[in-house]
């Protein structure tokens, strides 16, 4: 266990808080990202498959 | 003749700044760095922790609390330097209308709003046992809430317009002009009496810190700033991506509207 001295809860809650919120951050745009991918192939499927219909 | 032809119908291969420029091109090359920037911000945020927590010592002063500088300086850093990006990327939204710096700003302002707010999160607890006080309003502090109050401005003025290309030059404008607090965030501490600690790493005459500390400062501020590139680099794509939705979403809604 490593000592972090008599302010040791002061060091772990900005660590924690600090990686608390990098994480959510990070997850966010992962999501997004995949969100955004994923709406973006189902639409141009439907562009393709309207264009196929009309020819 | 034949060799000729051929020759004249071959498209211009496209330059530097065109492969920037263009969001498809943009979307191919960048999406070969987004791996080795993850690994890189993996690997320096490790070593950094490392360096942090097991292979530094107390601080003369401070004690053990000096380790909180090690998370504190780098999201104050880039606090400031996303501001930066967003500050170029209002330049060149507004004199070379880059179809990518529109979408540079709006990918940076919310990674700016979260560094900020950690950077005020975690000098809050460093405050607490080192000045006996959570928070107190002397300029370096307010000026740094105040760049928080303008980072949300600006994403709740991104979400205002349907328009993207219109809210980009009005974000752009009051980006340039919300630029005015980063000088006064980083001469707060010359301007003013105040509680905060004046520069101590980039100064003119060199830091004033031991190499001991120093080091994890930087490996730790070089980790959170790959980890900005990446997740600015990954928000850019996203982007991208929902401009084309917008487009592929009025293109079926016209198409809609054309068959009835």
């Amino acid at each position: 266990m490593i000592a972090l001295g008599q302010h040791w809860e002061f060091i772990m809650a900005a660590y924690l808080g600090c990686f608390a919120v990098v994480g959510a951050l990070i997850g966010w745009t992962v999501l997004d990202g995949w969100r955004a991918r994923a709406r973006a192939a189902t639409l141009e499927a439907q562009r393709e498959q309207q264009r196929a219909a009309r020819s | 003749m034949k060799r000729l032809a051929s020759v004249d119908t071959q498209a211009p291969k496209p330059g530097f700044w065109t492969r920037i420029a263009h969001p498809g091109l943009f979307l191919g090359w960048s999406g070969h760095l987004v791996i080795p920037l993850i690994l890189l911000t993996a690997g320096l945020m490790a070593w950094g922790l490392y360096l942090a927590f097991l292979a530094s010592p107390p601080d003369y002063q401070m004690g053990d609390t000096v380790r909180i500088m090690y998370v504190h300086v780098p999201t104050a850093w880039l606090s400031q330097f996303c501001y930066a990006v967003m500050f170029v990327s209002a330049i060149g939204t507004l004199v070379w209308r880059h179809p990518m710096a529109d979408v540079s700003q709006k990918a940076a302002a919310p990674l700016g709003a979260v560094f900020t707010a950690i950077a005020l999160y975690t000098g809050a607890l460093w405050g607490r046992p080192t000045w006996g006080t959570f928070w107190e309003w002397d300029g370096r502090m307010t000026s740094t809430l105040v760049l928080l109050f303008i980072y949300l401005g600006i994403i709740a003025l991104w979400r205002a317009f349907d328009d993207q290309l219109k809210a980009a030059r009005f974000v752009s404008v009051v980006t340039l002009v919300g630029a005015i607090n980063i000088p006064i965030i980083k001469f707060s501490v010359d301007w003013w009496q105040t509680l905060h600690q004046p520069a101590s790493v980039f100064r003119l005459d060199g830091p004033t810190i031991a190499p001991e500390i120093l080091l994890p400062l930087l490996v730790m501020s070089g980790a959170f700033s790959v980890l900005f590139l990446t997740l600015h680099l990954v928000r850019m794509r996203t982007e991208i991506v929902k401009r084309r939705i917008r487009t592929l979403e009025l293109a079926a809604a016209r198409a809609a509207g054309g068959a009835q």
